[in-house]
């Protein structure tokens, strides 16, 4: 599971707190396109369109949110089956339970069964429940991911290391319009005795694009 | 438009232009799944107009109808939100 | 008729594709900003997600394929504001002659940002 984010100790140089390369950014020669952000940006404040302290919240805004928001809400409803079924039934709704304010977001949860397994993408563009998961992994965007789990959802979830026998129905989303998706994954064997909070250290972002299952503890 | 539950045909329109139907959807049968919306229209949207409300749906394909000989498994399933403007009804005999 | 098919590019379910690519990378804070300028400029009426999308589309597959995810972005954020009339292209060519005459990295030209 190289790409979750529980490992919060790194001290590698380059790295981010999450693990990842930084891109250059601050230290590297400016940019066409990072100039043109600064002037758009200061354009925008002087003529009173967004104010400073607006941008500076929705960047932390941003950087606040992540998968451990979805997590919970897949943490919920493992341990509350009234909370799942008003969560299939409507997502948006549902989250609001838990403190989390979905926005612009209309969700839809649909749950991974041994019988039933559900994965997510956006072929058009990269639709992606930001306001629940934060923002998306870099493959999630790419041609290849976009392009091929649509047709051959097995063979691609077998390269994440899925392989999913054959009695189990795959449902494919794609995210056309004006919904998003979260996948809540199905509970690990063996996790009865655990609580909520701990129940959620199971659930990866990749669980809950449908292209993983959840840890076993 | 129609009832629930019922089988659709995408459209098989290739205008240009910013559209929400993918292209490998166009002329395929599935089921409605469930109705959504009403929502703006996209193709109006883009474009900066006030934009009509239309009402969206999700429908449900098989892998077998959307890919024929090769689909992994043609039982398998694919559901993508269309508007009704780009759905024909396909009617029961 | 096979032959009035127009396929644009960003439609890519179903299109042969290569490997998936794992690596991941976090956003650089310049990025970030595109993206709360996005969001907020959208969500104060001046264009729609539609529009962003409208214009990443018509920008063309090289674009996609040759530069990076927020480098399209805010070509197609300047071009909504644009089109909403909320700055001119004069007044955004001097800021960026004046922005890049400020030092040689994002950090010295980027001013306090606040």
């Amino acid at each position: 599971m190289p790409h979750d984010h529980h490992d919060h100790s790194h001290d590698t140089d380059g790295l981010s707190p999450s693990g990842h390369p930084y891109r250059p950014d601050q230290d590297h020669k400016l940019t066409r396109w990072q100039a043109m952000e600064i002037a758009m940006r200061e354009l925008l404040v002087e003529k009173g369109i967004v104010t400073a302290a607006e941008i500076t919240e929705t960047v932390e805004q941003m950087d606040r949110r992540s998968p451990a928001d979805g997590a919970k809400v897949v943490a919920r409803a493992w341990v509350d089956p009234s909370f799942k079924a008003r969560l299939l039934e409507n997502g948006t709704e549902a989250i609001r339970e838990l403190g989390i304010e979905p926005g612009v977001l209309k969700l839809i949860a649909v749950e991974n069964t041994a019988r039933t397994h559900n994965v997510v993408v956006c072929t058009l563009c990269s639709c992606y429940p930001r306001n629940l998961l934060g923002l998306p992994p870099d493959w999630y965007k790419q041609r290849a991911y976009r392009s091929r789990v649509v047709k051959t959802p097995r063979k691609v979830l077998a390269e994440f290391g899925l392989e999913l026998p054959e009695s189990t129905q795959v449902r494919v989303h794609d995210s056309t319009a004006d919904m998003r998706y979260l996948v809540v994954p199905a509970r690990p064997e063996g996790t009865e005795g655990l609580d909520e909070a701990a129940l959620a250290e199971l659930v990866s972002r990749d669980a809950m694009i449908g292209v993983a299952t959840a840890r076993h503890p | 438009m129609m009832g629930l539950p019922q089988k659709v045909r995408v459209k098989n329109w290739h205008p240009p232009g910013h559209v929400r139907a993918p292209m490998y959807l166009r002329g395929k049968t599935g089921e409605i799944e469930r109705e959504l919306g009403p929502f703006g229209n996209p193709e109006e949207l883009a474009y900066g107009h006030e934009a009509s409300r239309r009402r969206l749906l999700r429908v449900r394909f098989t892998m077998g109808e959307l890919w024929g000989a090769e689909a992994e498994n043609p039982a398998d399933i694919l559901e993508a939100e269309i508007y009704e403007h780009w759905l024909d009804p396909i009617n029961a005999p | 008729m096979e032959t009035d098919k127009i396929h644009r590019w960003h439609d890519m379910g179903g299109q042969p594709a290569g490997e998936i690519k794992r690596e991941e990378h976090d956003f650089a804070l310049w990025e970030k900003r595109v993206d709360a300028l996005q969001v907020l400029t959208s969500g104060k009426g001046y264009f729609t997600v539609d529009g962003l999308r409208r214009v990443l589309e018509d920008m063309g597959e090289e674009a996609f394929e040759t530069m990076s995810y927020y480098e399209r972005w805010v070509q197609s954020v300047n071009q909504n504001l644009l089109e909403a009339g909320v700055y001119t292209i004069a007044e955004l060519a001097e800021r960026m002659e004046q922005v890049q005459a400020r030092g040689e990295t994002y950090g010295e030209c980027a001013g306090s940002g606040e």
